[in-house]
């Protein structure tokens, strides 16, 4: 996985609440076998018109938003499905931050086992950095983001925070418990044998 | 020892290590596999060069993607026909139990994996499927995970997990004639909104709870997702054994009978802390319908759709103008006045015997109204053949509904089953979203009994008027 440590670029503003995973990735595009090339259907049932030609007032189809990096979203972002072909397509479209008040937790969890980082400010603070315009820089390791001259704070859990700079293997991690998973196996064989 | 909860109790004997960024490694008993949310992980394992360390921990099955009619000369789409093919090619690759396509015990992996005994009580249960919830009506901890997770799983058997916080949620009193456990979970929802169960795993109690049967249940967890919480749970109980007794994959003998003393083990203890809870009465429910393009904008099928000049925020007022125009709807209206074109009876929240039991019994001797469209997909071969030996079939038929086979079907439109632009719908699945069955498709959600009532009604009817109760 691409290490995460500092990222200034272009912040595109999608404040709506409840954004769902069957809008940021529609279903037709999940028979794919693959994790990349899902960056052009982003978004596809509001980006596109039935023509599939590009509705211009979508915050993507405009400059400079159609570079952006980090996307600013809305409370209960990434609510829906466990679909990975969320970040899949956000990471594949250029997107390696979002920011906004929450999230739903299967998205998170997601967003990290691809280096995006999911980044939670108030709504307040989304808006703010939404109006101060572009660039905005975040910075991992210190734990900011800039936007027009104005730095917020923001949390991170330490362990979240050591994946994404190191950019760590996940399941190599947890192979180095290969012992105990092991004890764990025999324990449970006697304890409960029918599982 | 402090009192525990179910979900304490099952936390605590999964753990297999706590590592050092504080995450816990948390042990997966059992691994539900379907063709969409896989092929990305066998080839990770692939390219690592990694084997799949347990084999016999997964239960796999084709579901999103496959027709529902006319299953038997192969999947027409070429991608979706792909995709089930790269299933069948990895799990033989990899040596994992698979129900082919056309066998009986092929359906949607929810409802597949209760019906076999696959799921347990007190047994950690994932899938790359956020409805995973479903299982926890069990007493197992089910979740729902991202495909890099299925991959950590096949690999390790683990998961990195933090812990989550737990949240009670009490229906007290008796369930109204007419009403099931589809209109609890969209009342609860309702209630708290789509990320009210957020960071939490929801334990369901009270009398109308335990009152419940075990599909019931099924119904109630599987749409915690939509409350925003990743697992549902309901204590095992005598209901629970009497259902698991005798399924192919339930334990016999002697180890059922330690199995059995485990599992009544399980419920919470009696002081245990919830961080979070919510209180139901149920008895004065009414049956519940979905107006607007998130499960949480619900209400009662006798009330009206809402106005946005009378909500709170100019946030909530935005909000509510998008989903009332995306679902061409007037504020003011009857709920009992809006048309339908399509009613889907099906999907792993309600395709169910008892679910289509209870459909059948609005249907029987009436007819689907003219210009509608009705399907029945039953959730799995099992249930079909069930319905077809108790003659639901026939009344369905009859009544002019479609009678298909089992996969997800119009739930998601992957397969050819799809609203078309502006077609509305009385749907039994889990999600309004827009888009989801179908571009510009307008799904309402409401129970199998609410379902077969606006099909033969031709719109949005009082099941309990039909019922005469
Ligand atoms: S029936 Fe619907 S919600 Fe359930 S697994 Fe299939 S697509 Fe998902």
């Amino acid at each position: 996985m691409q290490p995460f440590t500092t990222l200034t670029g272009t912040a595109a503003p999608l404040l709506r609440a409840n954004v769902d995973t069957d809008l940021i990735i529609p279903k037709q595009y999940l028979k794919t076998l693959v994790r990349t090339g899902l960056g052009q259907h982003l978004f596809a049932e509001i980006r596109y018109d039935d023509s599939g030609a590009e509705k211009p007032d979508f915050v993507l189809n405009r400059p400079p938003y159609r570079a952006a990096n980090i996307l600013l979203g809305g409370p209960n972002f990434g609510c829906g499905s466990s679909r990975e072909h969320a970040p899949w397509a956000l990471l594949d479209f250029g997107i390696r931050c979002v920011i906004a008040p929450s999230y739903a937790d299967i998205f998170y969890n997601n967003c990290f086992s691809n280096g995006i980082l999911p980044l939670v400010l108030p709504l307040e603070t989304v808006e703010a950095i939404a109006a101060a315009g572009n660039p905005v820089t975040v910075d991992l390791p210190a734990q900011t983001v800039t936007a027009g001259g104005v730095t917020h704070r923001f949390d991170i859990e330490p362990g979240r925070k050591t994946t994404l700079v190191e950019g760590l293997d996940e399941i190599g991690k947890s192979l180095a418990n290969l012992a105990a998973i092991e004890a764990f196996e025999a324990k449970r064989g006697r304890e409960t044998p029918w599982l | 020892m402090s009192p525990r909860t179910l979900y304490d109790k099952i936390w605590e004997a999964h753990l297999v290590a706590t590592r050092e960024d504080g995450t816990s490694l948390l042990y997966i008993d059992r691994h539900l596999v379907h063709e969409v949310t896989s092929p990305q992980a066998f080839e990770g394992l692939r390219l690592a060069q990694r084997p799949l360390r347990k084999p016999a921990a997964i239960l796999s099955v084709a579901d999103h993607n496959v027709p529902t009619s006319n299953r038997e000369a192969g999947i027409a789409d070429e991608t979706s026909r792909l995709q089930v093919e790269a299933l069948e090619e990895n799990v033989k690759a990899f040596a994992v139990p698979y129900i082919p396509l056309l066998d009986d015990r092929q359906g949607i992996v929810h409802v597949i994996g209760p019906e076999q005994g696959f799921t347990l009580p007190g047994s950690t249960v994932v899938c790359g499927d956020s409805h995973t919830s479903t299982h926890g009506a069990f007493g197992a901890l089910a979740f729902g995970i991202g495909t890099s997770e299925v991959e950590h799983v096949m690999a390790t058997e683990t998961l990195p997990q933090r812990r989550s916080k737990n949240m009670r949620v009490h229906f007290e009193g008796k369930l109204p004639e007419g009403l099931g456990a589809k209109d609890l979970a969209l009342r609860l929802i309702g209630q708290i909104g789509t990320a009210g169960g957020t960071g939490h795993v929801i334990e369901f109690t009270g009398s109308a709870v335990k009152a419940l049967s075990m599909e019931a249940r099924m119904t109630l967890c599987n749409m915690s997702i939509e409350a925003g919480a990743r697992s549902g749970l309901v204590a095992p109980d005598e209901t629970t054994f009497a259902y698991l007794k005798g399924r192919p994959m339930a334990p016999t003998g002697t180890q059922w009978e330690q199995a059995l003393a485990y599992w009544r083990a399980l419920p919470s203890d009696v002081d245990a802390h919830f961080d979070k809870e919510v209180v139901i009465q149920v008895d004065g429910l009414a049956p519940q319908v979905t107006w607007g393009t998130s499960p949480e904008a619900v209400l009662d099928v006798t009330g009206r759709v809402p106005d946005p000049e009378q909500t709170g925020s100019p946030a909530d007022k935005e909000a509510m103008l998008r989903a009332l125009e995306y679902m061409g709807l007037v504020a003011g209206t009857p709920l009992e006045e809006v048309p339908v074109d399509v009613v889907f009876i099906g999907s792993c929240t309600n395709g169910r015997i008892e679910d289509l039991r209870a459909a059948a019994a609005v249907a029987k001797g009436r007819k689907v109204a003219v210009g509608v469209r009705a399907l029945v997909v039953p959730g799995s071969g099992l249930v079909k053949r069930q319905a077809e030996a108790e003659g639901l079939d026939r009344i369905f038929l009859d009544a002019g509904f479609e009678w298909r086979q089992p996969g997800c079907s119009m739930c998601l439109g992957m397969n050819d089953d799809r609203l078309e632009p502006g077609q509305r719908s009385a749907s039994t699945s889990n999600r309004n979203f827009e888009g989801r069955q179908g571009r510009g498709g307008r799904t309402h959600l409401v129970s199998p009994q609410m379902a077969a009532a606006a099909a033969v009604t031709g719109h949005f009817t009082d099941v309990r008027r039909l019922l005469g109760a």
